[in-house]
């Protein structure tokens, strides 16, 4: 996925700063120096060392990371900082969520990470009803905002029911935690970053696809972007499309093919999706009259329809056509049908084209 | 067979075909119907965690053996054959193969009926031919065609067989015990004298769902066995690094346990035949099998990252579940090398034959991705712009109801008969 690299001002230290919602022209906000090509898994790697580095007291944990891990974004901590910070846990995600919690709820960054997005169910009650409420129900005595947990999510092409889930919206009906899913490895290191130091306990979703897929410029030194910030990658006038993950290379494509027929697509990455940057969305659709969605996780119930109902609260007069979801089937993630399951280019350019045409 | 090769030693075939039957042949009967009982000892003892060991003492006869023998060399002959598809990029997505561990999978199926539940994780393949599985349905399913057991729409760690009580085939680890306790619940209730097994391994040991499951069984008393089938890694992970006690048998606390050479059949099939009468009278037991998996994890995995190759060609050498068989029968006389070379040829053509087979097989058709979400499909048009919802018959929803029996609706208002 080809980004443009423009040395654009570099945003503050980015936690909580949700100001200054100009619509942003670059696809870019941190300064370029030292950048060296590295892929995904690689950036979060980096993440990860910097994190462990500038606070001694965080902590990475969970199934077969002493060793790299299965996609290998935990490579060389345990050499580095040892065992004693880098560890494995048994199999119980159950146990490692509660147990990360728990860490954080002393004052240390935990950073637990789930194998499999499609792992997480077990922990789901402790992020729910563990994580999202502590620092609510102890009207701020406790908190466990140091906790950050990590999953690979999405599909892979070959993953199947249980290697390809899009689990985020379950997660996005949660008051008390983010969550946040980037599209490349400049936006992964440093959305991953400020999640790991942001003051309150965050799901961050990575693409397993673009582990080695996506390879880009990565700046080397220790840099965040802003959660609850949505970034404007590509800048259009007929249509908005909002999305994230690696959804988000597939209607990058799209909207290059409708250019061919005329049809200007400005393309946004929501990056944060709770808590969600419904301004930029909003003012892009301002100047469009048109939205369109795309996850990959099932159409029914997905975050899709979030978005599609905060911005016909906030647009329905502007709105030339109904809000467009280009997403998985309701069926639950197939095996040999993942072609026909999955929300492809044409399947978006299809959408744009009756949404502009509406 | 037998009488082949002493017609060939013997002068006068005639006067040889004359004399009766057992002065010639050295008393060895066709393998495979000959029951006379045959006493055999297992490799170890059972330890015992909370009940009294079984004998090591097996009653088995050749018959049974030759059952062994060729069921194991089956499942060891279409795992291999499932790597070399795998490779080949003619099965995608993951594969999880159970090549050393075959004892289990024989010997538990030799001392239960098709009336006992049997309820496993992913490494499925051998456990789903032993409960009657053919070959084309495995490597139908495992290339993701129509007539896998699965209709295509599983894959490899998805296998099921409802005829046999097999309740297949979970991906998520440990998820399959409490389902498994669930099922037991079901045989005592309606009274059916029948067991579940629900095997795990030694990484989803370690799941909080299992032990909550093995509380509700001993407190209602269920014919429960849980099976961890202790191939000591999880993953990559070592048992020791993953467990604080990894004496899984004991793990039950209140539960009686046994600890078993999983890479010994007969031990597997006299443990399991304790455990099932154990169960039926006193609720669950823990069997913890001692077995050892050849390949990596899944195909992604080489398997010789966490473990050396010396360990892995030492189980090979020493406990090989195929070469302990194949030393029994040779030693008890019951077959020629000759003869069970002959068994593993033939074995090597029908699986042979079965790829083939299902290479042929088409892949399922494209409604099949909206069937059986539902007991009666809800689907979503996948191509064209305007992406109106569908049920899966094809009516559109949009002037009716948006149930899934919006057909049936449909039906009654149009006066059609009710679909059956």
């Amino acid at each position: 996925m080809a980004l443009r690299n423009i040395i654009g001002k570099r945003i503050g230290n980015g936690i909580g700063l949700v100001g200054r919602r100009s619509l942003s022209t670059s696809t870019s906000d941190v300064e370029n120096r030292n950048a060296k090509s590295m892929n995904l898994y690689s950036a979060i790697n980096q993440a990860l060392h910097l994190a462990l580095e500038t606070d001694p007291r965080a902590f990475v944990f969970g199934e077969d990371v002493s060793f790299g891990g299965v996609f290998r974004c935990t490579t060389g901590l345990a050499d580095r900082f040892g065992k004693a910070r880098v560890f494995n846990t048994p199999l119980c995600e159950q146990g490692i969520v509660g147990f990360g919690i728990g860490l954080a709820a002393m004052g240390n960054r935990a950073i637990a990470e789930i194998q499999f997005a499609d792992y997480i169910y077990p922990a789901f009650d402790q992020i729910v009803n563990e994580a999202a409420k502590f620092r609510y129900r102890s009207g701020n005595q406790f908190n466990c905002g140091g906790l950050t947990i990590r999953a690979p999510y999405g599909a892979v092409g070959h993953g199947g029911h249980y290697h390809s889930q899009s689990p985020e919206a379950f997660f996005c009906h949660v008051p008390g935690i983010k969550v946040v899913i980037p599209r490349s490895p400049r936006q992964a290191k440093g959305l991953l970053l400020s999640c790991i130091r942001d003051p309150n306990p965050v799901v961050f979703f990575e693409p397993k696809w673009l582990y080695r897929l996506a390879v880009e410029e990565v700046p080397e030194h220790d840099y965040m972007l802003p959660l609850s910030k949505a970034e404007v990658i590509r800048q259009g006038s007929d249509i908005t499309l909002v999305g994230w993950g690696a959804q988000l290379s597939i209607m990058e494509q799209a909207c290059i093919e409708a250019e061919k027929d005329g049809i200007s697509c400005e393309l946004i990455d929501l990056k944060t999706l709770i808590p969600w940057d419904k301004e930029t969305v909003e003012a892009s659709v301002r100047k469009t009259g048109r939205v369109l969605i795309s996850h990959e996780a099932p159409v029914t119930g997905g975050f899709g329809a979030e978005i599609s109902a905060s911005i016909v609260e906030r647009c329905f007069l502007r709105l030339e056509a109904p809000v467009a979801r280009v997403c998985g089937l309701d069926t639950p993630f197939p095996l040999v049908f993942e072609p026909f399951y999955m929300p492809s280019k044409n399947k978006v350019l299809d959408a744009i084209k009756a949404t502009v045409n509406y | 067979m037998a009488l082949s090769h002493l017609a060939s030693s013997s002068p006068s075939r005639s006067a040889n075909l004359l004399k009766p039957l057992s002065s010639v042949i050295s008393l060895r009967r066709p393998i495979s119907t000959d029951t006379t009982p045959i006493t055999v000892e297992t490799s170890v003892p059972f330890t015992a965690h909370q009940c009294e060991a079984p004998s090591r003492t097996v009653q088995t006869n050749a018959k049974e053996l030759a059952t062994f023998f060729r069921d194991m060399v089956v499942m060891r002959r279409m795992e291999i054959a499932a790597d070399s598809l795998y490779k080949a990029k003619l099965i995608r997505g993951f594969c999880h193969l159970y090549d050393g561990q075959e004892a289990v999978a024989v010997g538990m199926e030799a001392a239960l009926t098709k009336k006992d539940c049997i309820i496993t994780s992913y490494r499925d393949h051998c456990t789903f031919v032993a409960r009657g599985g053919t070959l084309l349905e495995v490597f139908a399913e495992l290339m993701g065609r129509q007539a896998g057991c699965s209709k295509g729409k599983g894959g490899s760690m998805h296998f099921y067989k409802k005829d046999s009580n097999f309740y297949g085939g979970h991906g998520i680890v440990g998820a399959q015990v409490p389902l498994g306790c669930g099922l037991a619940f079901a045989q005592k209730y309606c009274k059916d004298e029948a067991v579940t097994f629900a095997l795990y391994g030694d990484g989803a040991a370690n799941q909080g769902q299992l032990f909550e499951a093995l509380n509700i069984s001993a407190l209602w008393d269920l014919p429960a066995i849980l099976v961890c089938e202790n191939n000591h890694y999880g993953m990559g992970t070592a048992e020791w690094r993953a467990a604080k006690s990894p004496a899984y048998y004991k793990r039950g606390d209140y539960a009686p346990g046994l600890k078993v050479d999983g890479m010994d059949a007969l031990a597997v099939k006299q443990a399991c035949a304790f455990a099932k009468e154990h169960a039926l009278k006193n609720g669950p037991i823990i069997l913890e099998m001692d077995t050892y998996r050849y390949h990596g994890h899944s195909m992604s995995d080489p398997g010789s990252t966490y473990r050396t190759r010396d360990e892995i060609t030492g189980v090979r050498q020493e406990r090989d579940p195929i070469e302990r068989i194949r030393k029994l029968i040779l030693s008890h006389d019951l077959s020629t090398d000759k003869e069970l070379k002959d068994i593993e040829k033939e074995v090597r053509k029908e699986v042979d034959d079965a790829i083939a087979q299902a290479k042929e097989n088409p892949v399922p058709e494209p409604s099949e991705l909206f069937s059986d979400v539902y007991a009666k499909g809800l689907g979503v048009e996948s191509f064209g712009a305007d992406r109106k919802e569908k049920n899966s018959h094809g009516r559109h929803l949009d002037n009716t109801r948006d149930d899934p029996s919006g057909e049936v609706i449909i039906g009654l208002c149009f006066h059609n008969p009710l679909p059956a």
